[in-house]
C-alpha cells in the first residue's frame, strides 16, 4: 500500500512541473550516462576485436570468446587454464575484501568515539589529520606514501632505529604498501557513514544495556553495530567496490610482479587497443563485485534501502 | 522476589566543573519505599539518581545501597534499575528481547528468556505482544515494556526518571495507580523522579523536594503539604497565598506578623523554623485556599483579612473564589460546594478567616514561581 505512493507523494511534494523535471533529469543521467555506456560496453564484449574495415562486416557476430579467453587464456582447447588472470582476479577480490575489513576495523573505534564519546578533543583532531591529506591529489598521495614505505623512508628508517629490524622491509613487493594506500585512500568512504548512523544512536540505548548489566562487548555486539549496520554496509560496499575498481593507486603502490585486475583492464583498452576483451574483463569484475556486495548484504541482512540512509 | 533494601545518600555533593549540581544531600530511604525526588526542571533530579544508578560519581560523599558504598561499582554491577525519561527500548529487539535482555546478559536460554518475558508482560497486562517491535507499540504499552524491562532484573531498587512525562493526562493518571500497584505487588523500593507535585503527592510514601541542586525538605505527602519547611516548598506544592510581613511577636509555636498589605495576621510557626526566627525578621505567611473561610457577620476574631470578589469558578467539589485583598493584593480561596448557588457576586466587599493551626509562618525566602 504504502509503496505505490511514492510517486504520488513525490509529485504532490514537489509540484507537477517541478516533479516531472526532477525525473526527467534522474532518467536522463540514468539512462545517458550510465545505461548506455554500460550497454554499449556490454556489447563490445560479446565481439571479436576487428580491424575498422571489418566493423559491420560478416565476420561481426556475437562471440563468448572474450569471455573464455580470461578463463582458459589462448588456448584454444581449452585444456589449461588462464591461470595468471585468473590469479589475479582472484587476487584483486580478496585484496579488495581484507582492504574493506581492515577499513571497518579502524573506523568503527573511531567513528564510536566521535559519535557517542563527544567532546573526545583526541578523535576530533584525528579526523582533520585524516581529511586534510585529501587536499592533496590521489597520485601525490600514492607516491609520497610510496616514498614513505620505500626502503630508505620512513617507516623503515624508525623500525631500523628502534632496532625491530636490520635490514628495510620491502613494503612494496609484499604488497603492505599497497594495501595500506588502498585502505588509506577510501577510509572517509566508510568512517562518515559509521560516523553518521554511531551518531544518531540515543546515548540511552548504551547506558539502559549498562544498567541492565550488559558489558561493552554486548553493548556493541548488540546496540552499536546492530543499529550501525547500514551505516557500516554502505561504507563497505564503497571501499570494496572502489578497491576492487581503483588503478592508480596500484600501480604506483603495487609490487613489480603484482597486477591488480584493473591493470589488466587498461592493458586491454590501452596497450592492446582491444576494447573488446577490455570490455569482457571490465564486466566480469563488474559483475562479480556487484554479486559479492549483494551476497554478503543478504548475509547481513541489510536492505538495499538501507544504504541510503 | 527480593525484598526493598535501603539506599542512602550521605553528604552528596555533584559538580560538573565549577557549576554545583547537587549540593549536600542527605536522604535515607528506607527499603520498600516509594520515594519521590520532585523538583523543576533542572534542578539536579536526573543527576541525583544517575548518581544513585552508578553513571556518574558523586564529587563527595557516599551513595550506599543495602549499607553497602557503591564507590567505584558500576552501572551493571549494582542492584539498581534505570527507567529512562525516554524508556530506551531497544528498537531492534522484539519485545520479549527487549524486556528478558538482562537475562541475556546472564547467559540464561533463550526458552528461558522467553518465559520470564511472557510472565512479566502477562504482569503488565501485555500478554501476548512478545513478538512486536518496540514501535508497533502505543505511548503505554512502550511504558509498561520498560517497566517489565526494569524488573526482569530482579533490582532492589527500582529507579524512575519522568517516566509519565511523555504521557497524556488520562494515561498518566492511570499508569501512577498502576506504578503503585506494581510497587506495593513486587514490594522493591522505588525511587521517583518528577516535576509534577500531584504526581509525586498521590504515589510516595515519602517526598525530597529540591530546588537547584539543594534538598528543602523530605517527608510525607502530607507533612510536606501541611508543613513546608521552606517558602520554595510552600509555593511549589500545591496552591498557597502568601503574606509577606515583619515578625511581630512570638508565642511558643505560634507568631504574629505584621503583613505588607493585609494587616496583622497570627498563625503556627512551620515545624523546621521554629526557634529559628525573632522579633523584627522579615517573614512570609502561607495560607492554603481552603484555609479561608469566610467569616460570619460579627464573629470577627482579629485574623482576618477583607477582600473583593474578582471572579469565582465552580470546580464541581469546590468554588474557586478569586478575589483582591487590600492594596490588589491577589487572593484564592477554595471553599467546598455545600449547595449553595454561589458564594458572591463580583465586587462584594468579604470579611476572610484565616484558620492559624493550617497556616504557616517561616522566614522570607524564595518561591518557586520567583
Ligand atoms: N554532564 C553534565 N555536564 C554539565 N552540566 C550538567 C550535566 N548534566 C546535568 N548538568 C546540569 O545539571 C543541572 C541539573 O540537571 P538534571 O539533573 O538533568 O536536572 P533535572 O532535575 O531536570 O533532571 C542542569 O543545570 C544541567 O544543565
Ligand atoms: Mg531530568
Amino acid at each position: 500500500m504504502k509503496r505505490k505512493l511514492i510517486f504520488a507523494d513525490f509529485f504532490r511534494n514537489n509540484g507537477a512541473l517541478m516533479g516531472s523535471i526532477l525525473i526527467g533529469l534522474v532518467a536522463f543521467w540514468l539512462i545517458v550516462l550510465v545505461i548506455l555506456p554500460q550497454i554499449s560496453m556490454l556489447d563490445y564484449s560479446f565481439r571479436f576485436n576487428l580491424p575498422p574495415a571489418e566493423q559491420g562486416g560478416p565476420k561481426d557476430v556475437y562471440t563468448l570468446s572474450n569471455y573464455q579467453h580470461l578463463i582458459y587464456g589462448s588456448d584454444e582447447t581449452h585444456q589449461s587454464f588462464n591461470t595468471i588472470d585468473l590469479m589475479v582476479f582472484l587476487r584483486t577480490i580478496v585484496a579488495a575484501i581484507m582492504v574493506t575489513i581492515f577499513d571497518i576495523i579502524l573506523c568503527y573505534p573511531l567513528a564510536y568515539f566521535l559519535g557517542q564519546a563527544r567532546g573526545m578533543g583526541m578523535a576530533r583532531l584525528l579526523v582533520v589529520l585524516l581529511i586534510i591529506p585529501y587536499w592533496v591529489n590521489e597520485i601525490l598521495r600514492a607516491f609520497a606514501l610510496r616514498i614513505i614505505f620505500g626502503d630508505g623512508g620512513l617507516i623503515n628508517e624508525a623500525l631500523m632505529l628502534l632496532h625491530l629490524t636490520s635490514e628495510p622491509i620491502d613494503f612494496i613487493r609484499h604488497d603492505i604498501a599497497l594495501y595500506a594506500g588502498l585502505g588509506y585512500a577510501y577510509i572517509l568512504l566508510m568512517l562518515f557513514p559509521m560516523y553518521n548512523v554511531i551518531e544518531s544512536l540515543d546515548r540511552n540505548q548504551i547506558e539502559a544495556a549498562r544498567d541492565l548489566g550488559a558489558s561493552w562487548t554486548r553493548i556493541h555486539r548488540r546496540i552499536v553495530i546492530p543499529h550501525a549496520k547500514p551505516g557500516i554496509a554502505s561504507g563497505s560496499t564503497m571501499v570494496f567496490m572502489l578497491s576492487a575498481g581503483a588503478l592508480a593507486t596500484p600501480q604506483i603502490l603495487g609490487g613489480p610482479s603484482s597486477l591488480w585486475f584493473t591493470q589488466l583492464v587498461y592493458q586491454w583498452f590501452n596497450n592492446s587497443l582491444n576494447w573488446q576483451q577490455g570490455a569482457a574483463y571490465a564486466i566480469v569484475l563488474l559483475v562479480a563485485t556487484i554479486t559479492i556486495v549483494m551476497t554478503i548484504m543478504k548475509i547481513f541482512r541489510v536492505n538495499m534501502g538501507d544504504i541510503g540512509k | 522476589m527480593s525484598t526493598g533494601v535501603a539506599v542512602d545518600l550521605e553528604n552528596v555533593w555533584i559538580k560538573f566543573g565549577d557549576f554545583v549540581a547537587v549540593r549536600e544531600a542527605n536522604v535515607n530511604i528506607k527499603g520498600g519505599d516509594f520515594f519521590s525526588f520532585l523538583g523543576p526542571s533542572g534542578c539536579g533530579k536526573t543527576t541525583i539518581l544517575r548518581a544513585i544508578s552508578g553513571f556518574l560519581d558523586p564529587s563527595e560523599g557516599h551513595v550506599r545501597i543495602g549499607g553497602r558504598d557503591m564507590a567505584g561499582i558500576g552501572p551493571n554491577k549494582r542492584p539498581t534499575a534505570l527507567i529512562f525519561q525516554n524508556l530506551a527500548l531497544f528498537p531492534l529487539m522484539k519485545i520479549w528481547e527487549n524486556i528478558s535482555f538482562s537475562m541475556e546478559v546472564r547467559g540464561a536460554s533463550a526458552a528461558e528468556r522467553r518465559k520470564r518475558a511472557d510472565e512479566l508482560l502477562d504482569m503488565v497486562a501485555l500478554g501476548g505482544q512478545g513478538d512486536k517491535l518496540p514501535s508497533e507499540l502505543s505511548g503505554g504499552q512502550k511504558q509498561r515494556v520498560a517497566i517489565a524491562r526494569a524488573l526482569c532484573a530482579n533490582p532492589d531498587v527500582l529507579l524512575l526518571d519522568e517516566p509519565l512525562s511523555a504521557l497524556d493526562l488520562k494515561l498518566r493518571q492511570h499508569m501512577r495507580t498502576e506504578l503503585r500497584e506494581i510497587q506495593q505487588r513486587v514490594g522493591i523500593t522505588f525511587i521517583y523522579i518528577t516535576h509534577d507535585q500531584g504526581e509525586a503527592l498521590t504515589m510516595s510514601d515519602n517526598v525530597a523536594v529540591m530546588k537547584a541542586g539543594v534538598i528543602d525538605q523530605i517527608g510525607s505527602g502530607k507533612e510536606i503539604y501541611d508543613a513546608p519547611a521552606t517558602p520554595f516548598v510552600a509555593s511549589f506544592v500545591g496552591e498557597n497565598n502568601v503574606f509577606r510581613g515583619k515578625i511581630r511577636s512570638i508565642d511558643g509555636t505560634r507568631a504574629t506578623i505584621e503583613t505588607n498589605r493585609s494587616g496583622v495576621l497570627t498563625a503556627e510557626i512551620t515545624p523546621a523554623q521554629r526557634g529559628k526566627m525573632a522579633v523584627g525578621d522579615a517573614a512570609m505567611l502561607f495560607v492554603r485556599p481552603e484555609a479561608l473561610t469566610l467569616a460570619e457577620g460579627g464573629t470577627d476574631t482579629g485574623n482576618t483579612i477583607s477582600a473583593k470578589v474578582v471572579n469565582e469558578e465552580f470546580e464541581g467539589n469546590t468554588f474557586s473564589v478569586f478575589l483582591e485583598g487590600d492594596g490588589a493584593k491577589p487572593i484564592k480561596m477554595s471553599l467546598p460546594n455545600t449547595g449553595q448557588t454561589r458564594i458572591a457576586e463580583r465586587g462584594k466587599p468579604l470579611t476572610l478567616h484565616i484558620n492559624p493551626q493550617t497556616t504557616v509562618i517561616m522566614p522570607a525566602g524564595e518561591l518557586a514561581s520567583d
